[in-house]
């Protein structure tokens, strides 16, 4: 048997990723994660002397401080086997990548370890991150200057 | 030599004894549990670290093998093993403290058949009276050195698998009436098809298991209706499937039981386990415990063993390169008489 029918065969006989669940699964996760997110924004902003726009950090923080606790008892692996891209989207991904790197790194000690492997998966998110806002930034400057938005 | 890299040992060396030493989610899920002779509380073996967990397996599934042949580590010639952790040192490190003579072989999830052959080689030349080989995978340190931190949440498809925490180790002596022989072997080549989903192993190790299939079989001169069972290493479900239409392709008829795949079956239908199980302890783990105690028991008189290896790496696919695989074979034998 050929490569070429080979990879024919294998394109057939492989079971396919079962889109249209996953796509609602996702949905349904990263939905959850964020209305939890919006209740503890709320909680923030009743409870304390935070408004709309401030109540974003401390909010975020908790959410990454539920996530560790989640990834740390074993327990995020398996709501992101069911979710995918609804758990790995929201901060919730980007605090279970940092800290299960954190965990995986610990053997190797605090520095060379923790520290030098922390963001491994999750730097990625960083660098493009902070190079889109700057994209981002300049664009609006430009339009700006040019007077067609206001700031 | 019978044929371009087929074996053939007129000395036919003797499997003494086998042993398998097994994590603690292997105890609970395998169905073969029950003929693993030594399980662990937990999947750091009560070592620091996952990787000296891996070592102290290994060590004892060696010690294990030895007490079985009635030997001491001192009567042992040679050691030959190894694993799937970068530079392979588990088998480094287990080696240091068994003090004996050492090679490390990598194969890939192959391991288990490649040190079988090396040891019935050494037997044949008589440099050895007892040679241990096996191999071993650590589920934490394996998906490590070729994936994602362990708690790193990722959806994996139908199609992945299971990294098994185990080491299966074999003790191989000249020829000792009433022991499974080893008649055959076939050193397998490295095929590459062109496929690079590191989460889809099985399809590309299939074509390295029909190559070396087809290759014993027509080097021996045996068929398919000479063994009671032809069992693969870790091709898992998808794997096996495609390897099994790949010979009824080529006109290689064998019955469904006696197909068998040690991947496929290790975990049971558990879809959690997705395509099945893998490593380079899944099939060792199988191959000394189930079929070493059938050859035993009678129940199979000649069986073909062939264990599936994917010879990646982490770099390798992520500079896009494809997938060589390769599978190596022997051919057991539960000897009376004198053909061969």
């Amino acid at each position: 048997m050929d490569q070429k029918t080979y990879s024919q065969l294998e394109q057939k006989m492989s079971p396919k990723v079962p889109l249209a669940g996953n796509l609602i699964r996702a949905f349904l996760t990263g939905g959850l994660i964020c209305a939890i997110g919006q209740g503890i924004m709320y909680f923030y902003m009743y409870f304390f002397d935070f408004t709309e726009k401030t109540a974003g950090n401390p909010t975020v923080a908790t959410l990454i401080f539920i996530v560790m606790l989640l990834t740390g008892f074993g327990k995020y692996k398996k709501i992101a086997q069911f979710g995918g891209a609804g758990s790995a989207v929201p901060v919730t991904g980007f605090g279970n990548a940092m800290i299960s790197s954190a965990i995986e790194h610990r053997t190797e000690g605090y520095v060379l370890g923790v520290g030098g492997n922390m963001f491994k998966l999750a730097g990625s998110v960083i660098v493009f991150g902070v190079f889109a806002a700057f994209v981002v930034a300049l664009i609006k400057t430009i339009l700006v200057k040019f007077g067609v938005v206001g700031w | 030599m019978v044929a371009r890299g087929v074996l053939s040992f007129s000395g036919r060396p003797s499997i003494r004894s086998a042993a398998v030493a097994a994590g603690p989610l292997e105890k609970k899920k395998s169905r073969f549990a029950h003929l693993f002779d030594q399980f662990y509380d937990s999947e750091l073996c009560g070592e620091e670290t996952n990787e000296k967990a891996h070592s102290r397996m290994i060590e004892d599934a060696c010690g294990l093998v030895l007490e079985k042949a009635e030997a001491m580590p001192a009567d042992a010639d040679f050691l030959l093993c190894g694993d799937l952790v970068n530079q392979m040192t588990p088998s480094n490190f287990a080696a240091a403290n068994l003090h004996l003579p050492y090679i490390g072989l990598f194969s890939a999830c192959a391991t288990s058949v490649s040190s079988l052959i090396a040891a019935a080689l050494l037997t044949e030349a008589g440099a050895s009276r007892l040679t241990l080989a096996g191999s071993s995978s650590q589920h934490n340190a394996i998906e490590r050195q070729f994936r994602y931190p362990i708690e790193y949440g990722f959806q994996k498809g139908p199609t992945a698998q299971w990294t098994v925490t185990a080491a299966g180790f074999a003790a191989v002596t000249p020829n000792e009436p009433g022991y499974p022989e080893i008649r055959h072997a076939t050193v397998g080549r490295s095929v590459d098809y062109g496929l690079t989903d590191p989460l889809n192993m099985g399809a590309a190790m299939a074509p390295a298991a029909f190559d070396t299939l087809n290759r014993h079989l027509s080097g021996t001169g045996n068929t398919p209706d000479d063994y009671d069972a032809i069992i693969t290493g870790d091709l898992g479900s998808v794997g096996s499937s495609l390897f099994r239409n790949m010979a009824k392709d080529e006109g290689i008829e064998v019955k469904r039981s006696k197909w068998r795949d040690a991947g496929e079956e290790f975990y049971g239908d558990d879809p959690s386990f997705f395509a099945g199980a893998s490593g380079a302890g899944c099939s060792a783990a199988v191959y000394f415990s189930d079929v070493f105690k059938r050859l035993m028991d009678g129940e199979y008189r000649r069986v073909l063993l062939i264990a599936t290896g994917a010879l990646l790496s982490p770099l390798s696919f992520q500079q896009g390169d494809t997938i060589p695989c390769t599978a190596h074979s022997v051919e057991l034998v539960m000897g009376e008489g004198g053909e061969s």
